[in-house]
């Protein structure tokens, strides 16, 4: 939230969102941190219909260009979430609002495209928006193939606006039994590689398969049609895993199957970091992980992402240890990698794993997650360190435009400021 | 040892000035002289303050500390820049710019480093809801009626639970253990320092008072709407005040039976209504789970109808909306820095909450409810400050420190004996890295009443629970 919009109150709510239409726009002056490139000191970021058009020391400024003044500031791409139900749910429990699990069929739910739910309208978009947060991927949840994860942008407007990639990646376990239906990992295992190999049968005869000249799987046609990307290595295959063992078990039916493998948690994946940098899997994990909440995590650290890092693993920050980083607060990412960089990792490495690495594990980074001539004009400009408490996201940019309605939260602060409120507008 | 009449009797002079002790008459002690010579066991007597269950914690081995060239944050006042702080025999000895520390004291240079009163967490489920997280050691809701409130939370705590030394390392000295809130009485919590112990009773905190869990809202009415009721909001306040006048003619009867001792028979003990009627006595405070503001200002009600007071609201995600009426009541409220909209009764959350209840003059605590954000509640209240000052509060990190130290002390009845840096107080300290606000901060040293029982840098001095050893790896070296 911005200050200004509390003070000027009333003043603020006559300009609903988006505020204005993408014009060009030059920010000036601050520290940039492209992340592709190495940090600019009293650099200019230019964006121009939406669009990045200009980073550097030296860009020339168009005339009639809005400047921002980020001299003292800190500039860097919008923020990734990379693990949200953003837009799918509203209220996690006791509401009517959750769009995140489907039933599927025998716990395979493949076909599953969450956000075709996605609501631009959610409370929660500005509320989030507004630290920092411009891009998000929703997943599904449940199951033992949950479905497909798209990437959104917080820009609002339609879906078709936001959607930034849809079917970026299936989303599936290798831990739970329960959800998955079945009894034991083995089976788990058994299962899952029953799919796969069906997938490819399917893929392969699909004629046959429609003449009903084949042997009937257990799995539903719409879901061995949306496991095709998925063994033909195009779409990456998400897997939640906590357990070493498992990690590896992981590795080894990726292997045999020409799997695009992503690991999901992974709360001991320090512990076989080699083998996870040897097969170049790229991991999705929390800075605040300390806890053996299971017997599949006993190895819980909060120094896994600086380890899986320093063996030279692609990191992806999530927030995975409670705290709502998946929904309320999606804007809490910054402070995963702050604790991340608490635990070992670099400061560098860390700004990357909350923009660039999950652009680069989704397939969007020629869109998003850096400051880059042709990319999304998708920029924060911070009061300090991102990493930090203390600091504010005091300009946010999603597609070039900047948000300035408030958000219900503060809408919600600025009535209950002065007690008693008053219930007049808003 | 047996419990003898003359016990009773200082008991309750103790505990009811009004009562008859000092006109004990002739005939009552013929009639005491014509009892059965075999009283009843303690266990018998519903007794005010009563401690079945005593502390047998001591504390830890220490030698002489002093920290110096600190920053202190005293939660007392204005932080101390380049001081000293001095723990001794378990106290705070002395503190300020500088102290004079016995020869043989241990040294710590805390150049460019940080002091804060240890952290006091007023909601816990440690040990009752344990890590690994399964069904056998799943012991903190009692669900299986609305109001158990005779059950304590001690009773199901696992002093093993890995989750303590990770809380410890966090800089969390003291937390509150309570039941869950599927009930409209959880029954009664327990305080604990964060210590190792083969038992809970080593790890209660000597002398505390027992708070007791209540619950409103979406909890007790999700969980009993299917099971015989309540259903519905009003369901929850008619159980509440029916448990109340329950819980009077309880206290009378024994309160009247108590002040004339060996009067007629005693009542049967009830351990619910005993749990309730300590309450009315004011020997229990009250810890309540309440999200909105309109039900908070409903249980501050049933509290006056039934003459009780409420100590802490817990969650609290719109004290925002009455913190005028919190501030007026004396009622402190643990809340989150920014948690809200995981159910209805908590859409209205936002992250100046704490910040606003404190600008208006009430006590504010950041809470965890949370394994994990447990052991940040520096994180959490540095959120906190930040989100105060985004929307123009003038918040000093003086005050800021007193949310996590002496405004949960209160919140427990123990802030004459911790949450802040005053001579005399249990030696509770935490020795941060640089300050507690930053993201980049950790716990360096952790004290508990004056014993070293964390530090960062020596795994000998890092504890391990039971269920650790051989089962999980040591964080920063090979096990």
């Amino acid at each position: 939230m911005r200050a200004s919009i509390l003070v000027a109150g009333a003043l603020a709510l006559a300009a609903s969102a988006p505020s204005a239409r993408a014009q060009t726009i030059a920010i000036t002056g601050g520290t940039i941190y492209p992340v592709s490139g190495p940090r600019i000191e009293r650099g200019t970021v230019l964006i121009v219909d939406g669009r990045i058009a200009g980073v550097g020391s030296d860009v020339a400024i168009p005339p009639g260009a809005a400047t921002v003044d980020a001299t003292g500031k800190w500039v860097t791409p919008g923020l990734f979430n990379a693990s949200t139900s953003l837009g799918l749910t509203e209220v996690g429990s006791g509401g009517n609002a959750n769009e995140t699990s489907a039933d599927g069929h025998d716990e395979v739910a493949a076909a599953f495209q969450p956000w075709l739910a996605y609501n631009p309208q959610s409370v929660l978009i500005p509320s989030n928006r507004d630290y920092g947060v411009t891009t998000v991927a929703v997943w599904p949840a449940g199951n033992l193939v949950a479905g497909q994860g798209a990437v959104l942008d917080l820009g609002g407007g339609s879906l078709a606006a936001a959607l930034v990639k849809p079917s970026a990646a299936m989303f599936g376990r290798l831990e739970g039994n329960r959800s998955a239906g079945v009894g034991a990992r083995g089976e788990l295992i058994g299962k899952l590689t029953e799919l796969l190999d069906d997938t490819k049968a399917y893929m392969n005869n699909k004629a046959a398969y429609n003449a009903a000249r084949m042997r009937p799987f257990a799995f539903r046609r719409v879901d061995l049609e949306a496991m095709i990307p998925v063994v033909t290595g195009r779409i990456p295959f998400v897997v939640a895993v906590d357990q070493a063992a498992d990690i590896l078990a992981a590795l080894d039916l990726a292997k045999a199957h020409g799997l695009k493998l992503v690991l999901y948690s992974a709360a001991e994946g320090w512990m076989v970091a080699g083998q996870i940098a040897a097969a170049r899997v790229p991991v999705m994990v929390g800075a605040m992980n300390n806890v053996p909440r299971s017997f599949t995590s006993l190895g819980s650290r909060q120094d896994n992402p600086a380890l899986l890092r320093k063996a030279g693993v692609r990191v992806v920050l999530i927030g995975n240890a409670g705290g709502q980083e998946d929904l309320f607060n999606v804007r809490n990412i910054r402070y995963e990698a702050g604790n991340a960089v608490g635990y070992g990792m670099t400061w560098d490495d860390a700004l990357v794993a909350v923009t660039l690495a999950p652009a680069r594990v989704l397939g969007v980074a020629d869109k998003v997650g850096a400051l880059q001539v042709g990319l999304e004009g998708n920029v924060v400009v911070w009061s300090g360190d991102p990493f930090e408490f203390a600091t504010r996201a005091e300009h946010v940019y999603v597609r070039g435009v900047e948000y300035t309605a408030p958000s219900r939260q503060d809408l919600l602060t600025e009535r209950y400021k002065q007690l008693p409120p008053t219930y007049g507008a808003p | 040892m047996r419990f003898p009449t003359i016990a009773i009797a200082i008991l309750l002079l103790a505990a009811a000035p009004c009562a008859v002790g000092a006109q004990d008459s002739k005939a009552d002690s013929a009639r005491r002289d014509s009892m059965p010579k075999s009283p009843p066991g303690r266990g018998g007597l519903s007794t005010p303050n009563a401690d079945p269950f005593p502390s047998t914690y001591r504390p830890f081995p220490s030698q002489p500390t002093v920290i110096t060239n600190v920053t202190i944050f005293t939660a007392a006042g204005p932080r101390i820049v380049g001081g000293s702080v001095l723990m001794q025999d378990g106290k705070i000895a002395a503190v300020g710019a500088q102290v004079t520390a016995p020869a043989d004291a241990v040294r710590i240079d805390g150049t460019g480093r940080f002091v804060t009163p240890g952290i006091i967490d007023t909601h816990s489920h440690l040990g009752v809801y344990p890590a690994p997280g399964v069904e056998s050691l799943s012991d903190g809701n009692e669900a299986t009626r609305p109001n158990t409130a005779y059950v304590w939370a001690e009773h199901s705590v696992w002093p093993q639970d890995p989750q303590f030394p990770r809380d410890l390392a966090g800089g969390v000295t003291t937390l509150q253990v309570l039941p869950g809130s599927a009930n409209l009485f959880g029954g009664r919590s327990v305080t604990l320092k964060v210590v190792p112990s083969r038992s809970v009773q080593g790890m209660k905190f000597p002398g505390a008072k027992y708070g007791l869990k209540m619950a409103c809202g979406e909890n007790p009415k999700r969980v009993y709407g299917s099971r015989g009721g309540p259903q519905t909001r009003m369901g929850n306040v008619a159980g509440y005040r029916q448990a109340w006048i329950d819980a009077e003619a309880y206290r009378r009867s024994w309160d009247d039976y108590l002040a004339n001792p060996g009067k007629g028979t005693p009542p049967k003990r009830d351990l619910g209504l005993e749990t309730l009627a300590e309450v009315l006595r004011g020997n229990i405070l009250v810890q309540n789970h309440c999200y909105r503001a309109d039900e908070m200002l409903q249980m501050i009600d049933i509290a006056k109808e039934f003459g009780y007071s409420i100590r802490s609201f817990h969650h609290g995600v719109e004290a925002y909306k009455i913190a005028d009426v919190l501030a007026a009541e004396g009622i402190s409220a643990s809340l989150w820095a920014d948690w809200g909209g995981f159910k209805m009764e908590s859409l209205d959350g936002i992250p100046a909450n704490i910040a606003l209840v404190d600008h208006a003059g009430a006590r504010a605590i950041t809470h965890s409810d949370d394994e994990s954000f447990a052991q940040r509640l520096n994180q959490e209240t540095a959120k906190a400050l930040a989100a105060g000052r985004t929307i123009g509060l003038d918040i000093s990190e003086d005050e800021a420190v007193k949310w996590m130290t002496i405004n949960p002390a209160w919140a427990l009845g123990l802030d004459d004996r911790i949450g802040s840096v005053e001579v005399g107080k249990d030696a509770d300290l935490v020795l941060w890295s640089g300050n507690p606000f930053s993201v980049y901060t950790h716990a360096d040293q952790v004290w508990v009443d004056g014993a070293l029982l964390y530090d960062r840098s020596d795994p000998a001095e890092q504890w391990r629970t039971d269920f650790e050893l051989g089962y999980v790896t040591r964080p920063g070296g090979a096990d």
